[in-house]
Protein backbone atom coordinates (compact mmCIF):
# COMPACT_ATOMS: atom_id res chain seq x y z
CA UNK A 1 0.00 0.00 0.00
CA UNK A 2 1.26 3.12 -0.73
CA UNK A 3 1.89 5.94 2.01
CA UNK A 4 0.22 9.39 1.62
CA UNK A 5 2.13 12.44 1.79
CA UNK A 6 3.48 13.01 5.58
CA UNK A 7 1.75 16.54 6.49
CA UNK A 8 3.14 16.60 10.26
CA UNK A 9 6.72 14.31 11.27
CA UNK A 10 8.12 14.39 14.85
CA UNK A 11 11.70 12.95 15.69
CA UNK A 12 12.92 12.63 18.59
CA UNK A 13 10.94 15.71 20.08
CA UNK A 14 11.35 16.96 23.11
CA UNK A 15 10.18 19.36 26.00
CA UNK A 16 10.99 21.08 28.98
CA UNK A 17 8.96 23.65 30.98
CA UNK A 18 11.63 24.94 33.48
CA UNK A 19 13.67 21.44 33.02
CA UNK A 20 10.61 19.36 34.26
CA UNK A 21 10.23 16.86 30.85
CA UNK A 22 6.68 16.97 29.41
CA UNK A 23 7.66 14.91 26.59
CA UNK A 24 10.67 13.01 25.47
CA UNK A 25 11.37 11.55 22.84
CA UNK A 26 8.25 11.44 20.99
CA UNK A 27 8.34 10.54 17.08
CA UNK A 28 5.24 10.03 14.85
CA UNK A 29 3.99 11.24 11.65
CA UNK A 30 0.56 12.18 10.51
CA UNK A 31 -0.20 11.63 7.32
CA UNK A 32 -2.67 13.63 4.40
CA UNK A 33 -6.25 12.18 5.30
CA UNK A 34 -5.51 10.70 8.70
CA UNK A 35 -8.48 11.21 11.53
CA UNK A 36 -6.22 11.01 14.68
CA UNK A 37 -7.21 10.71 18.35
CA UNK A 38 -4.67 11.72 21.13
CA UNK A 39 -5.35 10.66 23.94
CA UNK A 40 -3.58 10.31 27.54
CA UNK A 41 -3.74 11.61 31.29
CA UNK A 42 -3.66 15.07 32.34
CA UNK A 43 -0.52 16.68 31.99
CA UNK A 44 0.53 13.92 29.70
CA UNK A 45 1.77 16.46 27.35
CA UNK A 46 -1.63 16.34 24.74
CA UNK A 47 -1.51 20.05 24.86
CA UNK A 48 2.16 20.55 25.00
CA UNK A 49 2.19 18.35 21.60
CA UNK A 50 -0.13 20.43 19.93
CA UNK A 51 1.27 24.01 20.41
CA UNK A 52 4.57 22.79 19.83
CA UNK A 53 3.37 21.79 16.51
CA UNK A 54 1.64 24.74 16.03
CA UNK A 55 5.05 26.64 16.68
CA UNK A 56 3.63 28.60 19.76
CA UNK A 57 6.57 26.63 21.75
CA UNK A 58 9.85 25.36 20.62
CA UNK A 59 10.79 21.98 21.26
CA UNK A 60 13.75 21.09 23.37
CA UNK A 61 14.92 18.73 21.13
CA UNK A 62 14.30 17.43 18.00
CA UNK A 63 13.14 18.11 14.43
CA UNK A 64 9.65 18.75 13.38
CA UNK A 65 8.77 18.98 9.55
CA UNK A 66 5.52 20.34 8.50
CA UNK A 67 4.66 19.54 4.80
CA UNK A 68 7.91 18.56 4.05
CA UNK A 69 9.39 21.74 5.21
CA UNK A 70 11.74 22.18 8.00
CA UNK A 71 9.62 24.41 11.39
CA UNK A 72 11.73 26.93 11.24
CA UNK A 73 10.90 27.47 7.55
CA UNK A 74 7.15 26.39 7.49
CA UNK A 75 5.41 29.61 6.88
CA UNK A 76 1.89 28.68 5.72
CA UNK A 77 0.34 29.18 8.70
CA UNK A 78 -3.10 29.17 6.89
CA UNK A 79 -2.45 25.30 6.00
CA UNK A 80 -3.04 24.09 9.97
CA UNK A 81 -6.58 24.87 11.19
CA UNK A 82 -6.73 24.87 15.28
CA UNK A 83 -9.65 24.89 17.60
CA UNK A 84 -8.44 25.98 20.77
CA UNK A 85 -9.83 24.18 24.23
CA UNK A 86 -12.12 27.59 24.08
CA UNK A 87 -15.91 26.95 25.47
CA UNK A 88 -14.42 27.58 29.23
CA UNK A 89 -12.71 30.38 28.73
CA UNK A 90 -14.26 34.07 28.93
CA UNK A 91 -14.79 35.96 26.30
CA UNK A 92 -18.45 35.90 26.98
CA UNK A 93 -18.39 39.75 27.01
CA UNK A 94 -15.98 40.26 23.98
CA UNK A 95 -18.15 42.98 21.42
CA UNK A 96 -17.61 40.57 18.92
CA UNK A 97 -19.90 38.77 16.16
CA UNK A 98 -19.87 35.03 14.74
CA UNK A 99 -18.62 37.02 11.19
CA UNK A 100 -16.35 38.75 12.88
CA UNK A 101 -14.43 35.86 14.78
CA UNK A 102 -14.98 33.46 11.74
CA UNK A 103 -12.98 36.36 9.35
CA UNK A 104 -9.81 35.55 11.34
CA UNK A 105 -9.34 32.51 10.06
CA UNK A 106 -8.39 34.49 6.75
CA UNK A 107 -5.68 36.83 8.27
CA UNK A 108 -3.47 33.73 8.31
CA UNK A 109 -3.37 34.18 4.17
CA UNK A 110 -3.27 38.12 4.25
CA UNK A 111 -0.31 40.40 4.50
CA UNK A 112 -0.65 43.19 7.12
CA UNK A 113 -2.16 46.21 6.00
CA UNK A 114 -4.30 43.57 3.16
CA UNK A 115 -8.08 44.36 3.82
CA UNK A 116 -10.51 41.00 2.97
CA UNK A 117 -11.40 40.87 -0.51
CA UNK A 118 -14.76 39.34 -1.47
CA UNK A 119 -13.19 35.96 -1.81
CA UNK A 120 -12.19 36.43 1.29
CA UNK A 121 -15.89 37.26 2.41
CA UNK A 122 -17.32 34.24 0.06
CA UNK A 123 -15.02 31.36 2.18
CA UNK A 124 -15.97 32.84 5.75
CA UNK A 125 -19.56 32.32 4.53
CA UNK A 126 -19.01 29.51 3.31
CA UNK A 127 -17.23 28.34 6.71
CA UNK A 128 -20.11 29.65 8.41
CA UNK A 129 -22.72 27.51 6.31
CA UNK A 130 -20.82 24.19 6.27
CA UNK A 131 -20.26 24.41 10.29
CA UNK A 132 -24.31 25.25 11.04
CA UNK A 133 -24.13 28.66 12.17
CA UNK A 134 -24.65 30.74 9.22
CA UNK A 135 -28.11 31.97 10.76
CA UNK A 136 -25.78 33.11 13.66
CA UNK A 137 -23.88 35.64 11.81
CA UNK A 138 -24.29 38.41 13.32
CA UNK A 139 -25.16 37.31 16.65
CA UNK A 140 -22.40 38.25 19.89
CA UNK A 141 -20.36 35.05 20.36
CA UNK A 142 -21.14 35.90 23.73
CA UNK A 143 -24.93 34.84 23.32
CA UNK A 144 -24.31 31.19 22.07
CA UNK A 145 -24.25 28.38 23.59
CA UNK A 146 -21.07 25.93 24.06
CA UNK A 147 -21.77 24.04 21.41
CA UNK A 148 -22.58 26.51 18.82
CA UNK A 149 -19.50 28.58 20.11
CA UNK A 150 -17.70 25.61 19.34
CA UNK A 151 -18.88 25.31 15.89
CA UNK A 152 -17.73 28.94 15.75
CA UNK A 153 -14.28 28.29 16.26
CA UNK A 154 -14.00 25.63 14.03
CA UNK A 155 -15.66 27.85 10.85
CA UNK A 156 -12.86 29.94 12.00
CA UNK A 157 -10.51 27.06 11.67
CA UNK A 158 -12.25 26.00 8.38
CA UNK A 159 -11.96 29.41 6.75
CA UNK A 160 -8.00 29.75 6.56
CA UNK A 161 -9.03 26.55 4.12
CA UNK A 162 -6.57 24.04 5.91
CA UNK A 163 -5.06 20.85 5.77
CA UNK A 164 -5.32 20.26 8.70
CA UNK A 165 -7.69 20.44 11.73
CA UNK A 166 -6.21 20.15 15.18
CA UNK A 167 -9.06 20.31 18.26
CA UNK A 168 -8.04 20.07 21.33
CA UNK A 169 -10.86 18.82 23.69
CA UNK A 170 -13.46 20.03 21.79
CA UNK A 171 -16.57 18.68 23.41
CA UNK A 172 -15.75 19.82 26.44
CA UNK A 173 -18.35 21.77 27.66
CA UNK A 174 -20.71 20.59 24.55
CA UNK A 175 -23.71 18.83 25.68
CA UNK A 176 -24.11 14.48 24.68
CA UNK A 177 -26.83 15.67 22.47
CA UNK A 178 -24.90 18.20 20.66
CA UNK A 179 -21.76 15.72 20.92
CA UNK A 180 -22.75 12.84 18.56
CA UNK A 181 -23.80 15.69 16.13
CA UNK A 182 -20.16 17.04 16.41
CA UNK A 183 -19.13 13.98 15.68
CA UNK A 184 -20.68 13.24 12.94
CA UNK A 185 -19.60 17.11 11.50
CA UNK A 186 -16.00 16.27 12.41
CA UNK A 187 -16.23 12.65 10.28
CA UNK A 188 -17.84 14.19 7.49
CA UNK A 189 -14.92 16.81 7.17
CA UNK A 190 -12.49 13.94 7.14
CA UNK A 191 -14.36 12.13 4.73
CA UNK A 192 -16.35 14.44 2.77
CA UNK A 193 -13.84 17.22 2.26
CA UNK A 194 -10.78 15.64 2.82
CA UNK A 195 -9.37 16.87 5.88
CA UNK A 196 -6.40 15.70 7.87
CA UNK A 197 -8.08 15.89 11.87
CA UNK A 198 -6.08 15.49 14.91
CA UNK A 199 -7.84 15.75 17.90
CA UNK A 200 -7.32 15.68 21.84
CA UNK A 201 -9.44 13.96 24.05
CA UNK A 202 -9.65 12.16 27.55
CA UNK A 203 -12.62 10.47 26.47
CA UNK A 204 -11.39 7.01 24.95
CA UNK A 205 -14.70 6.05 24.15
CA UNK A 206 -15.35 8.92 21.49
CA UNK A 207 -11.62 8.35 19.95
CA UNK A 208 -12.00 4.62 19.71
CA UNK A 209 -15.29 5.08 18.11
CA UNK A 210 -14.69 7.99 16.39
CA UNK A 211 -10.73 7.89 15.12
CA UNK A 212 -9.44 6.02 12.40
CA UNK A 213 -5.96 6.30 14.66
CA UNK A 214 -4.82 6.69 17.94
CA UNK A 215 -2.04 8.09 19.04
CA UNK A 216 -1.54 7.33 23.32
CA UNK A 217 0.30 9.96 25.00
CA UNK A 218 1.86 10.24 28.55
CA UNK A 219 5.55 12.02 28.13
CA UNK A 220 6.33 9.56 25.49
CA UNK A 221 4.59 7.43 22.95
CA UNK A 222 2.99 4.42 25.06
CA UNK A 223 0.86 3.73 21.63
CA UNK A 224 0.40 4.45 17.73
CA UNK A 225 -1.91 2.67 16.01
CA UNK A 226 -5.48 0.95 15.07
CA UNK A 227 -8.08 2.12 18.11
CA UNK A 228 -9.13 -1.65 17.70
CA UNK A 229 -5.85 -3.40 18.76
CA UNK A 230 -4.56 -0.59 20.71
CA UNK A 231 -7.29 0.11 23.16
CA UNK A 232 -7.10 -2.67 25.76
CA UNK A 233 -6.56 -3.14 29.48
CA UNK A 234 -2.50 -3.77 29.00
CA UNK A 235 -2.19 -0.11 26.98
CA UNK A 236 -4.63 1.70 29.09
CA UNK A 237 -2.77 0.69 32.35
CA UNK A 238 0.58 1.68 30.91
CA UNK A 239 -1.14 5.02 30.17
CA UNK A 240 -3.39 5.60 33.23
CA UNK A 241 -2.00 3.31 35.56
CA UNK A 242 -3.72 0.23 36.92
CA UNK A 243 -7.51 -0.18 37.34
CA UNK A 244 -8.15 1.52 34.29
CA UNK A 245 -11.20 0.61 32.22
CA UNK A 246 -12.78 1.85 29.47
CA UNK A 247 -15.96 3.89 30.62
CA UNK A 248 -17.12 6.88 29.05
CA UNK A 249 -17.08 9.87 30.78
CA UNK A 250 -18.15 13.73 30.25
CA UNK A 251 -17.38 16.50 31.76
CA UNK A 252 -19.78 18.94 30.86
CA UNK A 253 -19.14 22.38 32.87
CA UNK A 254 -22.59 24.38 33.03
CA UNK A 255 -21.85 27.61 31.79
CA UNK B 1 -11.43 78.33 21.58
CA UNK B 2 -11.49 77.40 18.25
CA UNK B 3 -8.05 75.87 19.04
CA UNK B 4 -9.46 73.94 21.63
CA UNK B 5 -12.26 72.36 19.81
CA UNK B 6 -10.09 71.33 17.09
CA UNK B 7 -7.53 70.03 19.30
CA UNK B 8 -10.98 67.96 21.21
CA UNK B 9 -12.25 66.71 18.08
CA UNK B 10 -9.03 65.28 17.49
CA UNK B 11 -8.49 63.31 20.85
CA UNK B 12 -12.36 62.80 20.68
CA UNK B 13 -11.80 60.52 18.00
CA UNK B 14 -8.27 59.12 18.97
CA UNK B 15 -9.43 58.19 22.88
CA UNK B 16 -12.00 55.41 22.17
CA UNK B 17 -10.36 54.09 18.87
CA UNK B 18 -6.91 53.14 21.24
CA UNK B 19 -9.68 52.71 24.38
CA UNK B 20 -11.73 49.96 22.97
CA UNK B 21 -8.66 47.76 22.33
CA UNK B 22 -7.51 48.34 26.07
CA UNK B 23 -10.90 47.53 27.12
CA UNK B 24 -11.53 44.46 25.58
CA UNK B 25 -8.17 43.11 26.80
CA UNK B 26 -9.27 43.90 30.94
CA UNK B 27 -6.32 46.79 29.92
CA UNK B 28 -8.59 49.36 31.17
CA UNK B 29 -5.81 50.44 33.66
CA UNK B 30 -3.50 51.13 30.77
CA UNK B 31 -4.66 54.41 30.25
CA UNK B 32 -4.53 56.15 33.81
CA UNK B 33 -0.93 54.72 34.09
CA UNK B 34 0.01 55.80 31.02
CA UNK B 35 -1.45 59.53 32.06
CA UNK B 36 -0.26 59.61 35.21
CA UNK B 37 3.59 58.48 33.33
CA UNK B 38 2.59 61.39 31.01
CA UNK B 39 2.05 63.51 33.85
CA UNK B 40 5.49 62.94 34.98
CA UNK B 41 6.79 63.44 31.63
CA UNK B 42 5.31 67.27 31.74
CA UNK B 43 6.96 68.00 34.92
CA UNK B 44 10.19 67.12 33.46
CA UNK B 45 9.23 69.45 30.38
CA UNK B 46 8.58 72.16 32.55
CA UNK B 47 11.40 71.87 34.60
CA UNK B 48 13.87 71.52 31.81
CA UNK B 49 11.79 74.75 29.87
CA UNK B 50 10.95 72.27 26.89
CA UNK B 51 7.09 72.10 25.27
CA UNK B 52 5.38 69.87 28.22
CA UNK B 53 3.56 67.48 25.16
CA UNK B 54 6.72 66.72 24.02
CA UNK B 55 8.28 65.00 27.14
CA UNK B 56 5.34 63.65 27.95
CA UNK B 57 4.99 61.64 24.63
CA UNK B 58 8.94 60.76 24.86
CA UNK B 59 8.21 59.54 28.48
CA UNK B 60 5.24 57.40 28.18
CA UNK B 61 5.99 56.08 24.62
CA UNK B 62 9.26 54.87 26.39
CA UNK B 63 7.30 53.63 29.74
CA UNK B 64 5.19 51.43 27.25
CA UNK B 65 8.02 49.76 25.99
CA UNK B 66 9.26 48.98 29.99
CA UNK B 67 5.60 48.26 30.62
CA UNK B 68 4.98 45.46 27.87
CA UNK B 69 8.87 44.47 28.13
CA UNK B 70 8.40 43.98 31.99
CA UNK B 71 5.19 42.08 31.39
CA UNK B 72 6.03 39.65 28.87
CA UNK B 73 8.83 38.63 31.65
CA UNK B 74 5.91 37.06 33.45
CA UNK B 75 7.67 37.89 36.65
CA UNK B 76 5.26 40.16 37.68
CA UNK B 77 1.56 40.47 37.09
CA UNK B 78 0.22 42.57 34.12
CA UNK B 79 -1.66 44.95 36.60
CA UNK B 80 1.14 45.04 39.23
CA UNK B 81 3.18 46.40 36.30
CA UNK B 82 0.45 48.94 35.68
CA UNK B 83 0.56 49.78 39.20
CA UNK B 84 4.32 50.38 39.68
CA UNK B 85 4.28 52.62 37.00
CA UNK B 86 1.29 54.66 37.68
CA UNK B 87 2.79 55.53 41.09
CA UNK B 88 6.33 55.15 40.14
CA UNK B 89 5.49 57.84 37.59
CA UNK B 90 3.35 59.93 40.40
CA UNK B 91 6.33 59.90 42.71
CA UNK B 92 8.85 61.30 39.91
CA UNK B 93 6.04 63.97 38.75
CA UNK B 94 6.05 65.24 42.87
CA UNK B 95 9.35 65.19 43.47
CA UNK B 96 10.26 67.81 40.27
CA UNK B 97 7.14 69.47 41.41
CA UNK B 98 8.65 69.84 45.22
CA UNK B 99 11.83 70.67 43.58
CA UNK B 100 10.91 73.69 41.32
CA UNK B 101 8.42 75.41 42.97
CA UNK B 102 6.82 78.05 40.76
CA UNK B 103 5.15 76.57 38.25
CA UNK B 104 1.77 75.47 39.90
CA UNK B 105 -0.73 77.16 38.61
CA UNK B 106 0.27 76.05 35.44
CA UNK B 107 -0.61 72.52 37.21
CA UNK B 108 -4.19 72.58 37.87
CA UNK B 109 -4.36 72.86 34.15
CA UNK B 110 -2.54 69.82 33.43
CA UNK B 111 -4.29 67.46 35.91
CA UNK B 112 -7.97 68.57 34.97
CA UNK B 113 -7.57 70.26 31.06
CA UNK B 114 -8.32 73.16 29.88
CA UNK B 115 -9.14 75.08 26.60
CA UNK B 116 -7.50 78.28 27.56
CA UNK B 117 -3.72 76.81 27.24
CA UNK B 118 -4.08 75.25 24.40
CA UNK B 119 -1.19 77.42 21.30
CA UNK B 120 -0.85 76.80 17.88
CA UNK B 121 2.57 74.85 18.25
CA UNK B 122 0.34 72.68 20.51
CA UNK B 123 -2.32 71.93 18.33
CA UNK B 124 -0.61 71.12 15.00
CA UNK B 125 1.02 68.05 17.38
CA UNK B 126 -1.86 67.16 18.60
CA UNK B 127 -3.76 66.85 15.12
CA UNK B 128 -0.56 65.42 13.71
CA UNK B 129 0.20 62.67 15.85
CA UNK B 130 -3.88 61.88 16.16
CA UNK B 131 -3.46 61.43 12.42
CA UNK B 132 -0.95 59.17 12.98
CA UNK B 133 -2.89 57.15 15.48
CA UNK B 134 -6.14 57.15 13.48
CA UNK B 135 -4.19 55.33 10.67
CA UNK B 136 -2.74 53.01 12.50
CA UNK B 137 -5.48 51.78 13.70
CA UNK B 138 -7.39 51.83 10.71
CA UNK B 139 -4.56 50.14 8.43
CA UNK B 140 -4.13 47.14 11.35
CA UNK B 141 -7.27 46.72 12.30
CA UNK B 142 -7.83 43.55 11.84
CA UNK B 143 -4.36 42.31 12.99
CA UNK B 144 -5.48 44.29 16.40
CA UNK B 145 -8.54 43.11 16.54
CA UNK B 146 -7.73 39.22 16.35
CA UNK B 147 -4.61 39.66 18.68
CA UNK B 148 -7.27 41.47 21.31
CA UNK B 149 -9.41 38.76 20.75
CA UNK B 150 -7.45 36.12 21.05
CA UNK B 151 -3.42 36.07 21.07
CA UNK B 152 -3.00 32.57 21.05
CA UNK B 153 -5.04 32.06 18.27
CA UNK B 154 -3.26 35.44 16.59
CA UNK B 155 0.48 33.77 16.92
CA UNK B 156 -0.23 30.63 15.95
CA UNK B 157 -1.86 32.17 12.63
CA UNK B 158 1.62 33.43 12.21
CA UNK B 159 0.78 37.20 13.56
CA UNK B 160 3.79 38.94 15.47
CA UNK B 161 1.82 39.22 18.77
CA UNK B 162 4.73 40.84 20.81
CA UNK B 163 5.34 43.59 18.09
CA UNK B 164 1.74 44.35 17.96
CA UNK B 165 0.97 44.48 21.63
CA UNK B 166 3.80 46.47 22.13
CA UNK B 167 2.98 49.02 19.35
CA UNK B 168 -0.59 48.76 20.34
CA UNK B 169 0.43 50.20 23.71
CA UNK B 170 2.98 52.63 22.10
CA UNK B 171 -0.04 54.00 20.49
CA UNK B 172 -2.14 54.25 23.60
CA UNK B 173 1.28 56.24 24.97
CA UNK B 174 0.99 58.93 22.29
CA UNK B 175 -3.23 59.01 22.61
CA UNK B 176 -2.71 59.92 26.03
CA UNK B 177 -0.34 62.13 25.63
CA UNK B 178 -1.78 64.12 23.65
CA UNK B 179 -4.75 64.66 25.31
CA UNK B 180 -3.49 65.42 28.95
CA UNK B 181 -3.89 69.28 27.65
CA UNK B 182 -7.50 69.30 26.75
CA UNK B 183 -8.70 66.35 29.37
CA UNK B 184 -6.14 66.57 31.81
CA UNK B 185 -3.81 63.51 33.56
CA UNK B 186 -6.71 62.63 36.12
CA UNK B 187 -9.42 62.02 33.38
CA UNK B 188 -8.12 61.04 30.11
CA UNK B 189 -8.43 57.43 30.98
CA UNK B 190 -12.14 58.17 31.32
CA UNK B 191 -12.45 59.19 28.00
CA UNK B 192 -10.88 56.61 26.81
CA UNK B 193 -13.01 53.71 28.71
CA UNK B 194 -16.54 55.51 28.93
CA UNK B 195 -17.77 55.54 25.72
CA UNK B 196 -16.33 52.22 24.81
CA UNK B 197 -18.44 50.67 27.93
CA UNK B 198 -21.51 52.84 26.93
CA UNK B 199 -20.95 51.36 23.13
CA UNK B 200 -20.49 47.90 24.62
CA UNK B 201 -24.28 48.18 26.44
CA UNK B 202 -25.81 47.67 22.86
CA UNK B 203 -24.71 44.45 22.02
CA UNK B 204 -23.01 45.20 18.64
CA UNK B 205 -19.94 43.67 17.03
CA UNK B 206 -16.75 45.35 17.61
CA UNK B 207 -16.87 47.59 14.03
CA UNK B 208 -19.84 49.22 15.20
CA UNK B 209 -19.25 48.91 19.13
CA UNK B 210 -15.97 50.99 17.83
CA UNK B 211 -18.00 53.31 15.57
CA UNK B 212 -20.40 53.83 18.66
CA UNK B 213 -17.78 54.74 20.90
CA UNK B 214 -16.16 57.33 18.89
CA UNK B 215 -19.53 59.21 18.52
CA UNK B 216 -20.27 59.35 21.99
CA UNK B 217 -16.61 60.22 22.64
CA UNK B 218 -17.37 62.83 20.08
CA UNK B 219 -20.47 64.09 21.12
CA UNK B 220 -19.18 64.32 24.78
CA UNK B 221 -15.96 66.53 23.81
CA UNK B 222 -18.11 68.70 21.97
CA UNK B 223 -20.66 69.18 24.42
CA UNK B 224 -18.16 69.15 27.62
CA UNK B 225 -16.08 71.97 25.58
CA UNK B 226 -19.22 74.08 25.10
CA UNK B 227 -20.31 73.65 28.90
CA UNK B 228 -16.51 74.46 29.67
CA UNK B 229 -16.46 77.93 27.96
CA UNK B 230 -19.58 79.23 29.26
CA UNK B 231 -19.82 78.24 32.95
CA UNK B 232 -15.83 78.36 32.95
CA UNK B 233 -15.66 74.52 33.96
CA UNK B 234 -12.45 72.53 34.04
CA UNK B 235 -12.59 71.11 30.74
CA UNK B 236 -11.73 67.61 31.20
CA UNK B 237 -14.29 67.37 34.07
CA UNK B 238 -17.21 68.68 31.84
CA UNK B 239 -16.32 65.93 29.23
CA UNK B 240 -15.78 63.47 31.42
CA UNK B 241 -19.52 64.33 33.00
CA UNK B 242 -21.52 63.94 29.89
CA UNK B 243 -19.74 60.71 29.02
CA UNK B 244 -20.86 59.61 32.65
CA UNK B 245 -24.25 60.81 31.58
CA UNK B 246 -24.26 59.20 28.15
CA UNK B 247 -23.00 55.56 29.67
CA UNK B 248 -25.98 55.48 32.61
CA UNK B 249 -28.54 56.74 29.46
CA UNK B 250 -27.06 53.65 27.40
CA UNK B 251 -27.22 51.20 30.40
CA UNK B 252 -30.84 52.03 31.01
CA UNK B 253 -31.90 52.52 27.10
CA UNK B 254 -29.98 49.45 26.50
CA UNK B 255 -31.38 47.06 28.78
CA UNK B 256 -32.75 44.07 27.79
Amino acid sequence: MQLEEPYIKLENVSFSYDSVPVIEDLTFTVRKGEYLGIIGPNGGGKTTLIKIILGLLHPTNGVITLFGKDRHDFKEKHRIGYVPQRITQADKNFPATVFEVVRTGRIARLGFFEKFTKKDIEVVEHAMEISGIARYRDTLIGNLSGGERQRVFIARALASEPDVLILDEPTVGVDIGAQKTFYDFLASLNRDHHLTIIFISHDIDAVSQETKTVLCLNHNLVCHGLPHDLLNEHILNRLYGRHSRIVSHNTNKKE
Amino acid sequence: MVRAFEAGIAIGIVAPLIGMFLVVRRYSLMADTLAHVSFAGVAIGLLLKINPIFSAIGLSVVAAFGIESLRNSRRIFGESVLALFLSGSLAVAVIILSLAKGFNANLFSYLFGSISTVSTGDLLVIIALAIIVFLDVVFLYKELFFTSFDPELAEASGLPVKVINLMMVMLAAVAVAISIRIVGVLLIGALMVIPVISAMQYGRGFRITLILSVVFSLVSVITGLFASYYFDLASGGAIVLVALIFFILSLIVAKK
